[in-house]
Formats: C-alpha cells, structure tokens, sequence
C-alpha cells in the first residue's frame, strides 16, 4: 500500500516560543526548529504498515526552505522512501483551510490509499487538517487513532477517547490522524541516517499545484490574529513563615483549595 | 575544509562530516533517552542492560569504526571516540561495553581472511551480537606474553585449556576473542581464536564482585576442552600477540574517551551541585577557593578531550598512533580519577552518599587506570618511545 506522511515543521515546543510582533505569526526565527512530535507517531503507524502489507511511504510537507534538514530529512532518516516539500514564501501566513488547500493539491498529484498524519501539531493545536482534507478529497477522515488496521481495502481504527476508544471502520483511501499512545517512534539508524541524504525529494512551490498566491497567505486567511500579548509572568507564591503556626496555615490552605 | 560545529551540553564538538553529527545527534538523543534514566537504578541492582546494548545495536553504534562493506559505520577514530565519550557521560558501564565490543570485533576485521570476515563480520558488526575479548589470566596480565591457555590443533579442531581472567561481558557475550598459546613459551608461541558463546567447555564463572561498573558482568573463563573449529583462528598462528597488542591500540583510545566522559559527567555534577548549595548566603561556586578548583577540573578536562581527539586523529591518518594513544589512555584517566574524586568534595557529603552519582563516578574511575594496560604500562611505552636506546 502507499501511505503519504503529513508532517509539520514547528517550534521546539520544549523551549521558550513567541509571536511575531508584526503579523502575530509563529516566530520561527527565534525559535528552534523540528518535526512535530506527534508526526514521528504517524511515521513510525505508517512504517509499521508498509512492514506488513509491503509498498512506501512518502513523507508531504509545506513549510519553509529550512524545513529540509530539521523536518523532511529527520524524517527521512526513521525510514521513509521520499518527501515532497511545498515551498513557497507566499505560503507565510496560511490559515489552517488555506494550508488544507495546498496539501489537497498536492496529495493529488500523488498516489495513496492512506494518508496518516499527528492527532494535532504542538504549535498550531487545530487538530481539524483531515477533516479539511477529508471534505477537499472526498474520502473518509478517521481521527485520533491508538491503533490502525489494514484487511482488505478497509481500515479499522481504534479512536481514542476520554473514557475508552471506538471502533471505526472506513473504506480506503483514507485520511487517518494518530496520538502518541500508537507506538513508540523508532530511532533512526546511523544506515538510515546516511541512506536519507540520498532518497528523493521532491520541491514543489504553489504554480507547480496550480495555485494562485493570492489564494493563500495571511490575506487569504479565514481567520486573522488581530492582537496577542505575553503571557503575564506568574505571580509570586505566599510565603508563610514557620513561627509555630506553620502547620495551621497549611491545613487552611489546603482546606482553602479543597483538597482535605 | 568544512567541518560542523554541535555544542552538546556545554561541549563544544567538531565533526568532519554531516553525517558525524547527525550520529552524535543519535547519540545523543539515545543517550539521554535510553542509558540517562536507567544507569542509576541498573548499577544498583547490578543488572546487564541487554536490551540497552541492542538499542545501541539497532542504531548502528556497535560497529562503527569498520567498514561499512561489512555493515559498520565507516566511521573515523575522531568520530566513535566522540560518540563513546557522549555515552560514558551517562553511564561509564555501557560505553565501555561497546568499547570491548569494539576491540573483539577488531582481530577479525583487520587480520583475518576474506572469507572469515564475509562469513562472520556482518553479524558481529550488526548489532544484535555482543562480543567479549579474553587476553589476561589470573597470572599474566601486564605480562600478557607469559600467558599458559592452551590450544591443541586436533583433527581440525583446537581444543583449548586454561583459565581467563576478567573477561568484560563474560557470560552474556556471543562470541569471544581468545589469546591462547598454540606453540613454546613467549609472543611467538601466541595465536588468536573466535570461539563462539555455546562452543562446548567454555564456562564462563560467576561474576567478580567489583567495586563498580555493577551493571557489567565481568568474570573468569575456565576452558576445558572446549572445541574450538580451527578455521576460526584469526591470522596466522603465532601471530596472536601482534594481534592483541595492535587491538589494545584501539581499545586504550577507547578507554580514554569514556575516561573523558566520565570525568566530564562528574564535572558537570560538580558545577550544578556548587550553582545551587548556598552557604554563607550564597552559591558556594561564588566563593573563590571553589571557582577555581571547578576551573582547574574543567581545564583538565578539555585538555584530556584534546589529547585524545589529536591521537585519534593521528590513527585516522594511518600513522603509528600507540604511543599517543598510551599518553591519552595514561593522561585521561588519571584526569578521570582526579575530577571525580574532587567532585565527591565539591558536594561533600552528598557527594559520599548513592542519593547522587558522584560517589559511583569515583568508584567507577578507577578502573579506568587499570584496564587494557595499567597506566604504568602506558607510562612503560610512553617512556620506551622517548629513549629507544634505553
């Protein structure tokens, strides 16, 4: 089977991550960059499929021109077989259904039966991108996988919930997204690491999709940041000094926040 | 010429290639995923971290001095030692581990026949196989040329007598290099074998007590009788004892680099434990008389990487690098025993109790002056090379 990986370019969601201050825009510059930990999840599903069932897995990105060491190569080297990067700078701004108009293009240039991609991204945390692509390609979204089966040209799916998981079912081609509790991502190997510099990348840039800039970037966006501020710095903790009635204050505290 | 620069908490790397630093990248990531979290609890126990070594394995970092035609890393001296260094600083007993791994897989990657390496090579590169190297006995050890194991070439067998004495992975290991005499007395009566973990009458014995480095397995090995087929005998016989010296170039390097690590790892406790301890109302670090122990640590330090990386540097151009590597095996792990032991004052009595790992850094150092040449043996070649005539 041929499994398309979406995977995103984002800020280390570990480090310290801010807006730009003229366009309220994620300010990449000033951030580190890498892939979005939950991508690595859908790369390791689809890897894991093409394992049993056979065929390749091809990595689709959209993201700036530096995206190609600390994204599509990183996830090159976990086994993929190719990458298709989107690069354009009138890109810069895109709303989440924007962007799904340039992945939807560019997944039609490519064959699949199933594209799997992370339950959400640490930055933009939208979680709506395979529905987006779901309405754009007209096939089934099933999203939020823990586990994904393949028999027959059909999927099952358990979807993870709050208190348990369903199960659901649908036809390939689909649109599957995974949480962390699917697997456990598998290192590259110093092979794999080398072997990455030679497998193929493909650059596409929006004339190549057909696409008009004007239909994307920050003009094109359905939504707009109008204002952002910095979190406010967290207040100052009470201290309470022990001069013998310590342990009464802690009780009242305690009581206070409902935990005795 | 190019190189790239990765600073690594707080160590600035140089690495020729791309490639190297994306390896120490792995590394890196493996080290503080995998060995960090699991090296306190597994000393303690003393239990063998196998499934560590075949994560290592699975990555490609068990093979990465050797060609890469027979599934190794291709990897220069300055880049592995880098990358053992990165994993000593978490945990000393994995490093040296893939070190002796390393040196077991050497006699037959450098001496022996084409058809040997292409039959054997791949798997004990690959990862999933663990080797052990077995040169000392209970009484030939710097003296390794009095050794008295014995192997009798018999209807194509070599049947193998004697006793090993501190074999690293005894037990767990999947094969074993083998330093045994198959002719008279002295170097020229000594061959070199791989004998496979199952071959019959080779019994590893139950574990030495140590006073660290628990986690890894270590123990005599009684051969009687055991079979050993004789188209595993690695070079030529006789040859055994160019074989072991040549290998323990390697492995001093190797011993170096986790010297290296270990004294940086103690060093990095050490900082961090004087940034926060306040006495006095303040840092202790801000006190002068411990500024400038730390710096005097941290300057040790640099310079034994330093000594290490240029004597790397010298094998990698293929030029007799024995000599240096005996100064960096000597130089590092003196520096090792220094920085833990001062890193143990640096936290007092913090430091002396297990709640931190610098009382285990400085139990596990002093191994590091013992193993593959004691560090009078360095100072022996070191000393020799300077007055030949002498």
């Amino acid at each position: 089977m041929k499994i398309v990986v979406l995977v995103k370019q984002v800020p280390d969601s570990g480090e310290e991550r801010s807006l730009r201050s003229d366009d309220f825009t994620v300010d990449r510059d000033a951030a580190t960059k890498r892939m979005n930990e939950l991508d690595e999840h859908a790369i390791e599903a689809a890897l894991q499929l093409v394992e049993e069932h056979g065929g390749e897995v091809t990595v689709l990105t959209m993201a700036p021109a530096d995206a190609l060491e600390s994204t599509v190569r990183k996830a090159l080297q976990m086994g993929p077989d190719r990458a298709v990067h989107i690069v354009d700078e009138a890109i810069h701004g895109s709303c989440a259904v924007t962007s799904s108009a340039v992945l939807a293009a560019a997944l039609r240039t490519l064959e699949w039966d199933l594209v799997l991609c992370g339950a959400e991204s640490t930055d933009g945390r939208v979680q709506a991108m395979p529905h987006m692509l779901s309405e754009r390609l007209d096939v089934a979204a099933v999203t939020g996988a823990r586990k994904i089966t393949v028999s027959g040209g059909e999927i099952t799916v358990e979807r993870q919930v709050d208190d348990g998981y369903e199960l659901v079912q649908a036809a390939l081609p689909a649109i599957v997204s995974v949480w962390d509790t699917i697997n456990t991502p598998r290192y590259p190997s110093f092979k794999l690491i080398m072997a990455a510099k030679k497998k193929p990348v493909t650059t596409l840039s929006l004339a190549d999709l057909g696409i008009s800039p004007d239909q994307v970037g920050l003009s094109a966006s359905t939504s707009q940041v109008l204002h952002a501020a910095p979190r406010p710095p967290r207040e100052a903790g009470v201290k309470v000094i022990d001069d013998g009635s310590g342990g009464v204050a802690l009780v009242d505290f305690l009581a206070a926040e409902k935990f005795v | 010429m190019s190189v790239i620069h990765r600073r690594y908490g707080g160590v600035d790397r140089f690495l020729p290639t791309a490639e190297a630093a994306d390896l120490l990248d792995l590394t890196v990531e493996i080290a503080d995923r995998e060995l960090a979290p699991a090296v306190n609890a597994a000393e303690a126990e003393g239990r063998f971290p196998r499934e560590v070594f075949r994560t290592l394995g699975r990555a490609g970092l068990l093979g990465l001095p050797y060609s890469q035609e027979y599934g190794g890393g291709g990897q220069p001296y300055e880049v592995y030692l880098q990358v053992l260094e990165e994993l000593a600083r978490r945990w000393l007993a994995v490093a040296l581990g893939v070190s002796v791994h390393v040196l077991s897989c050497y006699p037959l990657a450098t001496y022996g026949s084409p058809q040997q390496r292409e039959k054997l090579l791949p798997d004990m590169l690959g990862g999933e196989l663990l080797g052990a190297y077995s040169l000392s006995e209970p009484h030939a050890g710097s003296d390794a040329a009095s050794l008295s194991t014995r192997a009798v070439r018999r209807d194509g067998e070599y049947v193998v007598n004697g006793v090993k004495a501190w074999t690293t992975h005894a037990g767990v290991a999947d094969f074993y290099n083998l330093i045994v005499r198959t002719g008279g007395p002295g170097a020229a009566g000594i061959s070199c074998l791989l004998a496979d973990a199952d071959t019959p009458g080779l019994q590893p014995q139950r574990p030495e007590r140590k006073m660290g480095l628990n986690s890894s397995p270590t123990a005599q090995i009684v051969f009687d009788d055991a079979r050993v087929p004789a188209d595993r005998l690695i070079g030529q016989e006789g040859q055994g004892f160019q074989i072991a010296l040549s290998a323990l170039d390697g492995g001093r390097l190797g011993i170096a680099a986790c010297a290296v690590g270990l004294a940086q790892a103690a060093l990095d406790e050490a900082v961090s434990y004087a940034g926060v301890r306040h006495q006095f109302g303040r840092p202790v670090a801000s006190f002068q008389g411990m500024g400038f122990l730390l710096a005097e640590l941290a300057t040790q330090v640099g310079a034994a990487r330093a000594l290490v990386l240029s004597a790397a540097r010298l094998r990698d151009a293929g030029l007799p690098a024995g000599v240096e590597a005996a100064k960096a095996k000597l130089f590092a792990t003196d520096v090792a025993m220094r920085v833990t032991s001062e890193a143990v004052g640096v936290l007092g009595g913090y430091g002396y109790v297990t709640d931190f790992p610098v009382e285990r850094y400085l139990r596990e150092a002093k191994v590091l002056q013992i193993v593959e040449g004691t560090n009078q043996i360095q100072r022996v070649v070191i000393s020799r090379a300077l007055t030949p005539a002498g």
